[in-house]
């Protein structure tokens, strides 16, 4: 079921390919000791070599060339032995040296690919064409100023990891199916934050349009959208923008554009868009760098258990279903916090209880997976209730809500409420003969054809019994009286 | 190569170096002249030959990933030509 | 004119040692040179009351014992090397106030070693040129004269032309220069001063204004081979900071000047003898053939097939990397800034404001030969002859130890008497860019003078990281040649 947009001259296909920068997780920058940490005062963590002083050299730092590394490899990539660090030579007020040390001809990873856990459970493989380390650039403020743009160089050198897709997304979902996974692959390798919102991971999208069984037409690139809703938004928008333009007769320019996230509109950025030339050549103050394969063996054996692989564990080991498999190991700690709740008990249950009632209180607590409104200890218990029937399903969520709000263990819960479940078949019995006779005219009604009446006698039989009676035995006792 | 001065007016703009209207001509036959000097290259046989961007010995040095640098933000800004508070300062850019 | 000012810096060394006289006093006598010769507009920015309290604490050192291996000894600072809290310019407009909050790793260790830095020394503007005249702070004027006529003006030769004429006017006993594609050894030849390019990575590049990455070496100016050697061994060493820093032991170059080159083979170059090479010259180097051969060496006839290609090679190669190199000078963050209604405008009004035209032109043609459609043909295409001529020098140097070349094609020119085209300029340093192509060690010595006068320079090229043999035969050579003439007046 491939997606499309109709036009008025008939359906058209698009084409997106991404391009996500993602900043590493490491303490210094990438060619200079300065300290990498968001937020800081402005010009704090800048060095010489990131002010591009005259006289100044880079210096790479090690891990991340690892990072890099441990990346390629958790995207199934190539990598290469022997890579080049390039300058990409432009200029603008946020990079300093009026270059950028990037990689050009020869990046430290080749291809790869991404495997997309789409809404309706099924995948989507999409290829990655590269990944290679270049350093970020400044922040210029236009808006503290009438006439002038503030600069602040903390960011300026921090290692980025630039991943080129291929071209091989052909719907907005499809792009945000990609990034999620890609964004949860980088926070299991621990070489990406993935935080969008502070801007540690951009997307940098490639979007054109064709009719079916046509070659690529030209693309747009729409730049730095910081969610991935609004990534969804600017391929949608861009898409529709370039079918209107052929459909009017005109030719689709190529040109780098920018989201506005208010208008929900793409536009064309002002700047100096003719001839983009970036001279780049081999950095002159750096050698190639060669890895060896014990290097990328030893990056390899410290490899955590991928999502793409967990999910198919719990599949098997647990026999969930893919759909709810891929939601538990979005995020690594949710996976853990899972299996320790599902460890000896029904997984389903588990994965219900999780998903459910408990991921409803983290919003509700505004909590996180690492400080979790409940620990995975305790909402196992709670299961372990459950399943001895020592109080119902039902009642359980109470238990949950007290937990949640107390702290308390459940087992401490359930005594300190008298929550325990009524299983005492003696019990039961005189309640549903003290409800049958009660009722004396809707029995009546029941036994002629009054099938809907059923629920009535369990709600009365639960009122009864404070909502303790286990409702299985409510079930079959009841049945058996009713006849 | 001769270059023109469209030529000449892409490069400097491409470098942002400033030059006026009545030097491109200039400036267009000197490059020309040195471009037509360096071209005599083009009669050596280089195939085969790997290109040289290092005359240096060794493998690329790897820094282990720890904070030794920065926090001197007076030091970074001393010579600004302009700032305000603690940043730099330059004409507005719209985007 | 002081007795002290005409001592070689292993001479004050030792009489600084002897307590014959004082750091200050030595000082003085050089800052006292310094003032009655700035017609010869050698120094940027001078700094007596820093090399006055620098002389003093060479004095206490010395009374304690704790003497460095330079302790006392007044130099020039190529101003090309940042200092810390003293203005950097590279003789540019556009530096003209930079004042940098950091000390380059080369100078630093000079000062460490106890020299007293007495100014910093005029250059060819960002390094770029061969005879001092694109300073932007006007021309350096060569001590030397002309007998024939000793009204004209002559250059000292360039990058390096502040050190080499300082030094050679008795203003300091030595001078850092830098060499990119010979502006060290092309002004201590056209000065007669010994000048040194070490290996490429045997002296750290931070803190040093970059010009071509790839080419750029510091190295001393001297009078003499020992104080050479002297000054190197207080600038060479293992930088982390530098990436193409050489992580090499530092050998101890005085101690190779064993005056024994019995065995050694020294290369002659046939491609070296280009049809016009002046018959001074060729005379000049045959009667250093002849010395090295009294000596007890052998010479060798070697082919260095690429050589013509050379210059070329390097005005495409140099001029790629000076275009990214000075990009940084814009504005932004520190030095000149003309005013923009725009950020571009800024960027192109301050950077035209700022560079002359040596420099934009480099830039320029730099510029154009990394672009899109040409980086092909110009750029890689270099960068491949580059390695030819690397191969070359390997192959020749499995046969000979040594080589011995011409330093520079003349001797000293006047002011005035250079035409339009830069290219008439860049062949000054057609015998010494191949070395730097190829990231040798390269010395130019002093070996005779021109019929008029001036002095000329042989230049010895060795194996990567074999400054010593070098050093050896260039002591060899300058006792042999005896050159002992001054510029008139010193």
């Amino acid at each position: 079921m491939s997606y499309v947009i109709v036009g008025e001259t008939g359906e058209w296909e698009l084409v997106i390919g991404l391009e996500v920068h993602a900043q590493v997780i490491s303490k210094s920058k990438l060619f200079s000791g300065a300290a990498t940490d968001f937020g800081a005062e402005p010009n704090t963590q800048v060095s010489l070599v990131d002010a591009a002083m005259p006289g100044m050299l880079p210096v790479i730092n090690g891990t991340c060339i690892e990072q890099a590394v441990r990346t390629g490899l958790g995207l199934k990539a190539k990598i290469n032995m022997t890579s080049v660090f390039a300058r990409k030579n432009y200029f603008y007020a946020d990079l300093p040296q009026g270059y950028q040390i990037s990689q050009y001809e020869y990046p430290i990873v080749g291809e790869g690919e991404v495997i997309l856990d789409m809404p309706d459970g099924t995948t989507r493989t999409v290829g990655i064409e590269r990944l290679h380390l270049e350093q970020d650039a400044g922040k210029s403020l236009h808006d503290q100023h009438p006439s002038k743009s503030l600069i602040d160089l903390n960011r300026s050198g921090v290692a980025l990891m630039e991943i080129v897709s291929k071209p091989d997304m052909r719907s907005p979902e499809e792009a945000a199916a990609y990034v999620t996974k890609l964004r949860s692959i980088l926070r299991y390798l621990g070489t990406c934050d993935g935080n969008m919102a502070e801007g540690s991971m951009r997307c940098d999208a490639n979007v054109s349009v064709r009719k079916a069984g046509e070659p690529y037409r030209t693309r747009a690139e729409i730049k730095n959208v910081n969610s991935i809703r609004f990534l969804q938004q600017a391929i949608e928008y861009e898409a529709r923008r370039q079918i209107d333009v052929y459909e009017d007769g005109g030719q689709v320019v190529q040109e780098t554009r920018l989201f506005d996230a208010n208008k929900g509109e793409t536009r064309s950025m002002r700047s100096k868009e003719h001839a983009h030339d970036y001279r780049y050549f081999p950095d002159p103050d750096l050698l190639p760098l060669n890895l060896t394969p014990a290097f990328v063996e030893a990056i390899k054996e410290t490899l955590p258990e991928l999502p793409d692989e967990k999910k198919d564990r719990f599949i098997g080991d647990y026999a969930l279903s893919p759909y709810d498999a891929g939601l538990l190991v979005a995020e690594q700690a949710m996976a853990d916090f899972f299996e320790a709740v599902a460890k000896g008990r029904d997984a389903k249950m588990a994965c219900n209880w999780v998903m459910g009632d408990f991921s409803a209180a983290m919003n509700r607590t505004g909590r996180s997976i690492d400080n979790p409104p409940v620990s995975a200890a305790d909402l196992g218990g709670l299961i372990d209730l459950i399943a001895d029937n020592t109080i119902s399903g039902r009642l359980a969520k109470e238990v949950f809500e007290l937990m949640v709000e107390t702290g308390k263990a459940p087992a401490v819960i359930v005594e300190e409420k008298g929550l325990k479940q009524v299983t005492d078949t003696g019990a039961i019995e005189t309640a549903i003969d003290g409800v049958l006779a009660a009722n004396g005219d809707k029995v009546a009604e029941y036994r002629s054809g009054k099938d809907k009446l059923f629920g009535f006698f369990v709600g009365q039989v639960m009122k009864t019994t404070g909502g303790k009676a286990n409702p299985a035995m409510v079930n079959e006792i009841l049945k058996k009286k009713l006849g | 190569m001769s270059l023109d001065k469209d030529t000449v007016r892409n490069i400097a703009n491409l470098a942002r170096l400033e030059v006026r209207e009545d030097e491109l001509d200039h400036l267009a036959g000197e490059l020309s002249n040195i471009l037509q000097f360096v071209e005599q290259l083009a009669e050596v046989d280089t195939d085969g030959v790997a290109p040289m961007t290092s005359v240096a010995h060794m493998e690329l040095r790897r820094r282990v990933d720890e904070v030794t640098d920065g926090n001197y933000p007076e030091k970074v800004l001393a010579n600004a030509p302009e700032r305000i508070d603690g940043f730099f300062v330059v004409p507005k850019v719209v985007e | 004119m002081s007795e002290l000012t005409k001592l070689t810096m292993a001479e004050a060394r030792e009489g600084l040692k002897a307590k014959r006289f004082t750091a200050v006093e030595l000082a003085n006598a050089h800052l006292a040179a310094m003032a009655a010769a700035k017609g010869l507009n050698a120094f940027v920015t001078e700094t007596p009351d820093l090399a006055l309290e620098r002389a003093r604490q060479s004095d206490e050192r010395l009374a304690k014992g704790e003497a460095g291996a330079m302790e006392g000894l007044p130099i020039g600072m190529k101003d090309l090397f940042c200092t810390e809290g003293v203005r950097s310019t590279a003789s540019s407009r556009i530096l003209e106030n930079f004042v940098p909050q950091y000390e380059s790793t080369v100078s630093g260790k000079l000062k460490a070693a106890g020299a007293v830095v007495l100014g910093k020394t005029a250059l060819d503007e960002f390094a770029m040129g061969s005879s001092n005249m694109t300073s932007a702070f006007g021309p350096v004027i060569n001590p030397w004269r002309r007998t024939s006529d000793p009204s004209v003006q002559l250059v000292p030769g360039g990058s390096s032309g502040g050190s080499a004429a300082a030094v050679a006017a008795r203003l300091v006993m030595g001078a850092t220069g830098t060499d990119t594609g010979g502006s060290i050894r092309q002004p201590a030849s056209f000065c007669g001063l010994v000048g040194i390019k070490p290996t490429y990575g045997r002296c750290s590049r931070w803190g040093i204004v970059a010009f071509a990455s790839s080419l750029d070496q510091a190295g001393p100016m001297t009078r003499t081979v020992r104080d050479a050697a002297l000054m190197l061994g207080s600038m060479v060493g293992f930088d982390p900071k530098d990436s193409t820093s050489a992580d090499v032991a530092v050998p101890d170059f005085e101690a190779a000047l064993t005056g024994d080159i019995r065995g050694l083979k020294v290369g002659i170059p046939k491609e070296y003898r280009p049809d016009g090479l002046s018959a001074e010259i060729s005379k000049l180097w045959e009667d250093g053939v002849a010395m090295l051969k009294d000596a007890g060496a052998t010479p060798v006839e070697i082919s260095l097939p690429h050589t013509k290609y050379a210059l070329a090679t390097y005005y495409i190669v140099a001029p790629a990397e000076c275009s990214s190199n000075l990009a940084r000078y814009d504005g932004v963050r520190y030095g000149m800034r003309v005013e923009g209604k725009t950020l571009d405008e800024m960027y192109a009004k301050t950077r035209a404001a700022g560079f002359g035209a040596e420099v934009r032109r480099r830039i320029l043609i730099g510029t154009y030969v990394l672009s899109a459609g040409y980086y092909d043909a110009y750029y890689i295409k270099a960068q491949k002859v580059r390695r030819l001529i690397a191969d070359d020098f390997a192959k020749a140097f499995q046969t000979v130890d040594v080589i011995l070349t011409p330093t520079a094609p003349s001797a000293a020119f006047g002011l005035g008497e250079t035409d339009d085209n830069p290219i008439t300029m860049w062949l000054n340093d057609v015998f010494t860019i191949p070395t730097s192509m190829a990231g040798l060690p390269g010395l130019s010595l002093p070996t005779g003078l021109s019929s008029d006068g001036l002095p000329l320079g042989l230049q010895l090229i060795g194996r990567p990281f074999d400054e010593e043999t070098v050093l050896k035969v260039a002591e060899v050579m300058e006792r042999a040649a005896g050159f002992t003439a001054v510029p008139a007046g010193m």
